[in-house]
């Protein structure tokens, strides 16, 4: 269609953005629209699916086709239009409400199906939209205005739910953190089957700086790991420290003084145990991974439902519905 | 044993039959075979499976009886019988929870073999009733089934488990005999059913042919029933049961509109036949998806009609409950889908397998916001198939989700249907938009044409790049909007297509007097009743109509006109009211009702005493 390569505008839409000023979602939205520039993504055959939440409003800002549905129901929906219409790129946008909470359930059956959809998961561990109530992923004792006294629950690790779910594709990435973002974002799009990824992002009005530890450049390079395939887990400003394996036990250890690079655990996207196991990897005990933690191929549900489709016609032949109605038993009456 | 002398036949119009046992007897295949064999002779027939919820309750329990009931006729026929002409009780229990329905002077046909201490007691008799007289008001056959079936059965050298799993082919044979019907059909079905285990097929034969020969030759039976041919409409028939039409009806529509059928639906008694029914046709591009719950179908069936799918959800009274928050989602957005509600008894999970009309008030008010649809009913089951055409012409031509509802009667019961030509059906012509209609800037998703419906672009179109969703939005451009005046307006014009529908639904025909002393009104499944009772009126020279609602909204055009034109109108559905308060609120008219939630369908009689009761201006 487009003679010029697109770019980052060609994927405004003609919208005002109504998110707070000073929102993550700005961040993921820019990245989004540069990295859909990149990929040289075509309009039309782009979908921003959402349920409901700040993180919701994402598809009106993005001038591809979009639905913003209902609360938690995005899964299905985008589902059955990639059931519908496979040669589409879905992309899913949800939230830590939206998606661990009231859709949890969708959440979970749409990646053990593997459909072939992107599913972007806002995380500021809080209601926005509703004006700050803690969140599935707000941690235990949060004061919020539904729980004056600290909340109860403990909170739910989207990356193991993910995990359990069979995920074929399970990644992290944080809203400032744009050229790493753009790779996660990049990646996704490219892997067949559903790709989830986790996204730290600050909610400055209802709960600021929940993720400061991990995007203040003072502290960050100590309190995240970035996990690449094939390589060791460094971090740090000076890159001095690893994460050393000791039987099942993570252990942070310093490089130098007889530990090497060869002592440090060695991340593999292909194993699932070891996938899980760094979804263990918690601040303040350890720096937090970001990166793809598991990336497998298997078979994408809605592919798998037209070569159903395409076997049943190879042995029945395109049905005929003249056939079909007069299946069973007949007879004339004259 | 010797042939005996031929023995008398008596000629009936009609005749009810009841097989009843234990759910592990077989009840529902002896029965279905019955209807078949009856249908192909040339009978019009009607059926009332009626089934325990629970797969196998405790053997020889009244909650573990299963009943098929199969009306069939010389005349034209819509209901399955109110009383039943001939029983056949496999058990005490089936004894006992079935009788009541029993014409006086009726066929009782006893399994004597299951009348044990036990069976009695687990049934609750206090008393066995084959002594003393508590059957002395019928001609009862005693019959030891288990017994004659285990000793035909004998040469296939099965054990005696599956010997005595026989006795459903046995006790129809016995039926097939006192109603003189032909063998060969279900001889055929057997070796067909069987024809992996031969041992199986030669002891349902063998069976089925002692069941017969015990009815011609043993001095128990007097005398035969002739029931003949009906004189139906000419043409091809088959017997099909209100989901199976539902289902094909389905697979129709996605053809003429030339479109794969995307059925989202999570199982549901008594609608899960569609969904199975659906999953055998994927040479159809049939796009069945068991989702993980109500939601998550009408959900995935939301999204497969944005992208284009001739897209439907099913289930029951709880599952709609369930899915109504979706619906509104699919009106505020204006997606055809369509929304096929099997109703059953409830409240909450109520009945499952027994039919009732009581989710009217729920598919017609039941969401939040102002947020109506076009609902139509079924009236038979092979309306089922003309309904699930209509329903999907109307979404998809006025870009809205359309509810179907069928009850778990319908459903289940079966009647010949009289094959339409499927060259004759009128195609669905559905015109995706290609190009911007705005010369003046973006694609303007919620541009209405003269009927009030807004374009259908698809995902994949270039140039038609939009955004929807379940915020109010901004007349024309879609775009979200929380101006006042523009959210009221959207209100009424969504409003404003739903009744446009009545347009291309048209008036309703009255049967029988176009003006009179009484009017009776049916909607869905309660045509049959109804409108036999309202023909055996007419020909007795009484002065009544009949109006059978399809569409129940919008209503017919010319309702006011309809109503107007009898002195008193008479609302007959299986709950306590629910159409009649909308007649009453919509044309202030002081209609009466006729009501039933007992899970069960009304008999002519009930129409019919409340009916002269009217007349008679005793009511």
């Amino acid at each position: 269609m487009t003679a010029v390569a697109p770019t980052a505008k060609d994927f405004k839409s003609d919208q005002e953005i109504r998110w707070c000023p000073g929102c993550g979602d700005y961040a993921i939205l820019k990245q989004m629209q540069k990295v859909m520039a990149d990929l040289k993504a075509e309009r039309h055959n782009t979908v921003f699916v959402s349920g409901i939440g700040c993180s919701s409003r994402f598809p009106y800002y993005m001038n591809t086709y979009g639905f913003h549905t209902i609360h938690g129901r995005g899964p299905a929906v985008a589902t059955g239009l990639k059931v519908a219409r496979p040669e589409l790129d879905v992309w899913l946008i949800t939230g830590d409400g939206d998606g661990l909470s009231i859709g949890a359930g969708h959440l979970v059956h749409t990646m053990r199906r593997n459909v072939d959809i992107n599913i972007l998961l806002f995380n500021n561990r809080i209601y926005g939209l509703t004006k700050g109530q803690y969140s599935p992923t707000s941690e235990v004792g949060k004061k919020t205005k539904s729980t004056p006294m600290g909340s109860l629950d403990t909170p739910i690790n989207p990356l193991q739910v993910a995990l359990a779910s069979e995920a074929a594709f399970v990644g992290r990435c944080i809203d400032v953190d744009g050229k790493h973002q753009q790779e996660m974002l990049k990646r996704a799009a490219a892997f067949r089957g559903t790709a989830f990824l986790e996204i730290y992002q600050d909610c400055n009005v209802y709960n600021h700086m929940a993720w400061e530890y991990a995007t203040d450049r003072k502290i960050k390079a100590e309190n995240i790991v970035v996990i690449e395939h094939g390589q060791p887990l460094i971090f740090g400003a000076e890159r001095n420290k690893g994460i050393h394996l000791d039987g099942l036990k993570p252990r942070i250890v310093e490089l130098g003084n007889g530990v090497g690079v060869d002592d440090l655990l060695v991340h593999d996207e292909t194993d699932a145990t070891l996938a899980y196991l760094l979804t263990q990897l918690r601040y303040p005990d350890f720096p937090e991974p970001v990166g793809v933690f598991h990336a497998v191929e298997r078979p994408c549900y809605e592919k798998a439902v037209a070569e159903q489709i395409a076997a049943a016609r190879e042995k029945k032949g395109e049905g005929d519905l003249k056939a079909l109605i007069h299946g069973g038993d007949t007879w004339i009456v004259e | 044993m010797p042939a005996a002398t031929p023995k008398p036949t008596e000629s009936v119009t009609s005749a009810t039959v009841r097989f009843a046992g234990d759910s592990g007897d077989g009840m529902q295949l002896a029965g279905t075979q019955f209807t078949h064999t009856s249908a192909i002779f040339g009978n019009d027939v009607s059926t009332l499976p009626d089934f325990p919820a629970e797969i196998r309750a405790p053997a020889g329990t009244l909650a573990g009886v299963s009943g098929f009931q199969i009306n069939f006729s010389s005349r034209d026929i819509h209901t399955p019988g109110d009383r039943v002409d001939a029983l056949i009780a496999m058990n005490p229990a089936a004894l006992k929870s079935n009788l009541a329905d029993l014409v006086e002077g009726g066929i009782l046909i006893i399994n004597v073999d299951e009348f044990t201490e036990a069976n009695l007691k687990r049934a609750k008799w206090d008393h066995n009733p084959l002594e003393g007289d508590t059957l002395h008001a019928y001609r009862v056959y005693e019959v030891p089934i288990t017994r004659h079936t285990m000793e035909a059965v004998k040469p296939t050298g099965l054990g005696a488990k599956e010997a005595s799993r026989c006795k459903n082919f046995y006790a129809l044979g016995m039926v097939f005999w006192l109603y003189d019907r032909p063998l060969d059909t279900t001889l055929g079905w057997i070796d067909k059913k069987f024809s992996r285990r031969e041992e199986i097929a030669e002891a349902n034969t063998l069976a089925l042919r002692a069941g017969y020969s015990f009815g011609d030759t043993a001095e128990m039976f007097s005398v035969q029933y002739a029931v003949t041919r009906a004189t139906l409409p000419a043409g091809t028939y088959r017997n099909v049961t209100g989901n199976q039409a539902l289902a094909m009806g389905l697979v129709a529509a996605a053809r003429l509109s030339d479109r794969p059928l995307f059925y989202g639906s999570y199982p549901i008694t008594p609608a899960s036949d569609i969904l199975h029914e659906l999953s055998s046709y994927k040479h159809f591009d049939v796009r069945t998806f068991q989702a993980e719950d109500e939601i998550a179908a009408v959900c995935s069936a939301i999204g497969a009609g944005f992208g284009g799918a001739l897209a439907a959800t099913g289930s029951s009274g709880p599952g709609i409950a369930l899915k109504q928050e979706a619906i509104g989602l699919g009106v505020m957005t204006e997606l055809p889908l369509l929304i096929i509600d099997v109703q059953r008894a409830g409240p909450s999970t109520g009945m499952p397998t027994k039919p009732e009309q009581t989710d009217l008030w729920q598919v017609l008010l039941g969401r939040n916001g102002e947020c109506p649809l076009p609902v139509v009913a079924a009236q038979s089951p092979g309306d089922c198939f003309r309904t699930a055409i209509e329903a999907a012409r109307v979404a998809m031509q006025y870009m809205t989700p359309v509810v179907i509802l069928s009850d778990g009667f319908l459903a289940n019961s079966s009647e010949p249907w009289k094959i339409p030509d499927v060259d004759g059906l009128e195609k669905i012509e559905i015109r995706h938009a290609v190009e911007n209609n705005n010369p003046d800037g973006n694609f303007l998703p919620y541009l209405r044409n003269e009927r009030g419906s807004r374009p259908w672009a698809l995902p994949g179109t270039p140039g038609l790049e939009h955004r929807i969703g379940g915020l109010s939005k901004d007349d024309r451009t879609g775009n979200v909007s929380y101006d006042p005046l523009n959210h009221e307006k959207m209100i009424h014009l969504r409003a404003g297509k739903v009744a446009n529908v009545a347009d291309s639904v048209g008036p309703q025909p009255v049967f029988g007097e176009p003006h009179g002393k009484l009017l009776v009104i049916s909607w869905g499944g309660t045509y049959g009743p109804v409108r036999t009772a309202v023909a055996d009126a007419v020909d007795a020279g009484k002065s009544v109509g009949h109006l059978h609602l399809r569409w129940l909204n919008p209503l017919p055009s010319d309702l006011t006109e309809v109503l107007d034109s009898f002195e008193r109108v008479l609302i007959c559905e299986m709950n306590s009211g629910q159409l009649q308060l909308l007649i009453r609120g919509r044309y202030c008219l002081d209609a009466a009702g006729l009501h039933k939630v007992q899970g069960r369908p009304f008999t002519v009689a009930e129409v019919a005493e409340r009916m002269d009761a009217m007349l008679e201006g005793q009511a």
